[in-house]
Formats: C-alpha cells, sequence, structure tokens
C-alpha cells in the first residue's frame, strides 16, 4: 500500500535513478542470507559496498557477490577506511574495475569518504573536498559523505559533488539526527537555485523515527548500515526503514502544521450542550 | 595467500596483498590470478598504485619488488 503511494516519487543522483529513497548498507550482517533478506525487506534498489584484499574477510572463500542479485540493485561502492585523498581516489578506481566487470550501472559513482580520525570516524573535509575535485575529473559521479556543516557542503557542491551526504552523527552511533537545523541550512544552501539536487543523510541512524524525521526535513533520501543490520531482528527493522522513509517523505510533501503553543479544539465550538467554565 | 605462489623455482619476490611471496620471472597478472584460482570478474588489481584494468592483465608482466593489491568487495555501509 504504502509503495503505491510513493510510485511516481523517484529519488535522482547524477545520471541514477532509485526508486526507493533508502540506501542501505551490507556491513555488518551475521550471515549473508540474513542482509540478503533484510536488503529485500527494505525495499532499497541500491546498496553500498567496500572494496577489500581479497580473501583477507572471509576464510570460507564466499564471496559477498554470490548473495546480491546485480541486476536488481545498483551498487554504490564506497571508499570507507581511507584516510586520505590519494587513498579514496585508489579505492573508487578499484571499485569501478569491479563494477565494470559485473556491468553494474554504479560503476560510474562512488560513495566517497575520507576520514580523519579512528574514534569519531569524522570526515577530513579538506581531504574530501580535494578527492571530490580529483574524481569528478576522472568521470565519477561522487556522493559526498560530510559532516552536517552547510559551509563545507555548499564547498563540496562546488566541488562537483553529484550529492551531498551530511551525516547525522557519528557513522554506526546510532543517535539519530543530532542537530536538525544545521541538515536544514544544508538543504536551504544545496537547494538555493536547485531545488532538485539531492540531499542524503548519511550515517548516525538508530531507528525508524530517525529515518522518518531525516526524511520531514526534507532530505531526498537516507543511507544506512548499522541500524538495521545490528537491530536485534534486521528483517523487522529493514520493514520498518522502509516505512518510515516513506512515512518520512509523505509527511514532507504533505506539509506539517506549524507547531503552537496552546490547544485548538479539533470539534466545533458551537452547539455543545454543555457548559462552558469560567 | 601461499607465500610461493608459482611453486619451485621463483625468481622474483613481490608483495601481494602486504605479502612477500615469490612468482616466476615472466609471469603475467593473469596468469598468478590463474594460478590463484580467482576469478577476475569478481576482482580489480593495483600494481604498484595503479590500478591495472581487466584488458591489460594478460599483458602486464610482474617485476621484481612490485606491490599488488588484489580486491574484490566486500560487505560495507
Amino acid at each position: 500500500m504504502a509503495t503505491d503511494l510513493c510510485t511516481e516519487s523517484l529519488l535522482t543522483i547524477g545520471t541514477h535513478t532509485l526508486r526507493s529513497r533508502l540506501i542501505v548498507g551490507t556491513g555488518k550482517y551475521s550471515s549473508h542470507m540474513l542482509m540478503q533478506e533484510a536488503l529485500h525487506l527494505s525495499g532499497t534498489d541500491c546498496i553500498t559496498v567496500a572494496v577489500r584484499r581479497d580473501r583477507l574477510i572471509d576464510a570460507d572463500g564466499n564471496n559477498l557477490l554470490d548473495f546480491i542479485d546485480t541486476q536488481r540493485y545498483t551498487l554504490l561502492p564506497n571508499t570507507a577506511g581511507c584516510f586520505s585523498a590519494d587513498d579514496a581516489v585508489r579505492v573508487a578506481r578499484l571499485g569501478r574495475e569491479i563494477l565494470l566487470g559485473l556491468e553494474n550501472p554504479g560503476a560510474d559513482w562512488v560513495k566517497l569518504e575520507v576520514l580523519s580520525d579512528t574514534k569519531t570516524l569524522l570526515p577530513d573535509p579538506v581531504a574530501t573536498i580535494e578527492a571530490t575535485e580529483r574524481l569528478v575529473a576522472e568521470g565519477f559521479q561522487v556522493l559526498c559523505y560530510s559532516t552536517d556543516d552547510p559551509i563545507i557542503a555548499r564547498r563540496l557542491k562546488e566541488a562537483g559533488a553529484s550529492s551531498v551526504m551530511p551525516a547525522g552523527s557519528p557513522i554506526g552511533s546510532g543517535q539519530g539526527i543530532l542537530n536538525p537545523n544545521s541538515i536544514r541550512i544544508c538543504l536551504e544552501y544545496l537547494k538555493d537555485g536547485d531545488p532538485d539536487y539531492p540531499v542524503i543523510v548519511d550515517a548516525g541512524v538508530g531507528t525508524a523515527s530517525d529515518v522518518t524525521r531525516a526524511m520531514e526535513l526534507g532530505v531526498d533520501g537516507v543511507l544506512l548500515n548499522t541500524a538495521i543490520a545490528h537491530a536485534r531482528d534486521p528483517r523487522q527493522m529493514a520493514s520498518a526503514m522502509c516505512l518510515g522513509t516513506e512515512a518520512g517523505h509523505l509527511a514532507y510533501l504533505a506539509g506539517r502544521i506549524p507547531k503552537k503553543l496552546y490547544a485548538t479544539a479539533s470539534s466545533p465550538e458551537e452547539g455543545t450542550i454543555a457548559a462552558r467554565p469560567r | 595467500m601461499p607465500n610461493d605462489v608459482m611453486g619451485g623455482g621463483g625468481a622474483m619476490k613481490i608483495k601481494l596483498n602486504g605479502q612477500s611471496c615469490e612468482v616466476d620471472a615472466g609471469t603475467s597478472i593473469a596468469g598468478l590470478l590463474d594460478r590463484l584460482q580467482l576469478d577476475n570478474r569478481v576482482l580489480a588489481v593495483e600494481r604498484n598504485l595503479e590500478l591495472v584494468s581487466r584488458t591489460e592483465h594478460a599483458a602486464t608482466l610482474l617485476a621484481e619488488g612490485d606491490r599488488l593489491e588484489v580486491v574484490t568487495l566486500v560487505g560495507g555501509g
């Protein structure tokens, strides 16, 4: 039912058009089978993947790709774990090479992460801008993981980012959207004169209401991983995230009522048979 | 990763995914992947920090001291 309501609402990022506004990560699931089911239930058609040395992750020799339908999902390779622009560019190129081999449409884009600190996993804004410029020059469509700083967000867009993706809170922290006002200013700056420019909240989501809240602010989509993968029941949480995304997007489109301090009766005051106080 | 990929008369030392190993002189990237029984459709190769595209694997011969990275996709967010 919910999906019927949103069928005409597509998410466009650069040359890519997605049916779902939820982008889901493939990391940290207790099994590949569970990941597969959770991805399905989330309703997503775009999933993030990481680039790592072969055979050093899964001793059983299972490849993630054995569990992913690359015809169904657009893969979004990330540069997670990179702490310099040089390394991020290397990893982006390697990801593209793999996706070209898979003939997956995701070969021309990358989720750029250039981190600066292992404790907070906060991005290095200067290196992120540099890597964005270099990758755009190489023909990549770059989706930038960023802080929620509106000035950095604007600089990333100027550097050629196809989407700026401010974090709601630190990666994997589950704290939700800590500063909705910053996200709102990011939206205002990034969409100024360019209302279709895609802004995605990436990271920090803990539960479905966090996604709804982000979508209600007017962001175009949400990218998450841990909130589903580490939920007690990832399948149920995947469904909840699907509905939360739709709910938030519809509520944003519908336009919420302003908040007021005092009550306003929903039933008519005229015609009541009861005596009013005072 | 096996230490001695080519078995026997290895003539060159290289670094493969951070580990030292020996390969015969004249080994190409395609030959190495073949010996390792790796499917090159789901991986990418970098040699001395430069990507070597799939179409160049057969023609690219390894050299003493090469640093090779063979990567694939894993779960990530």
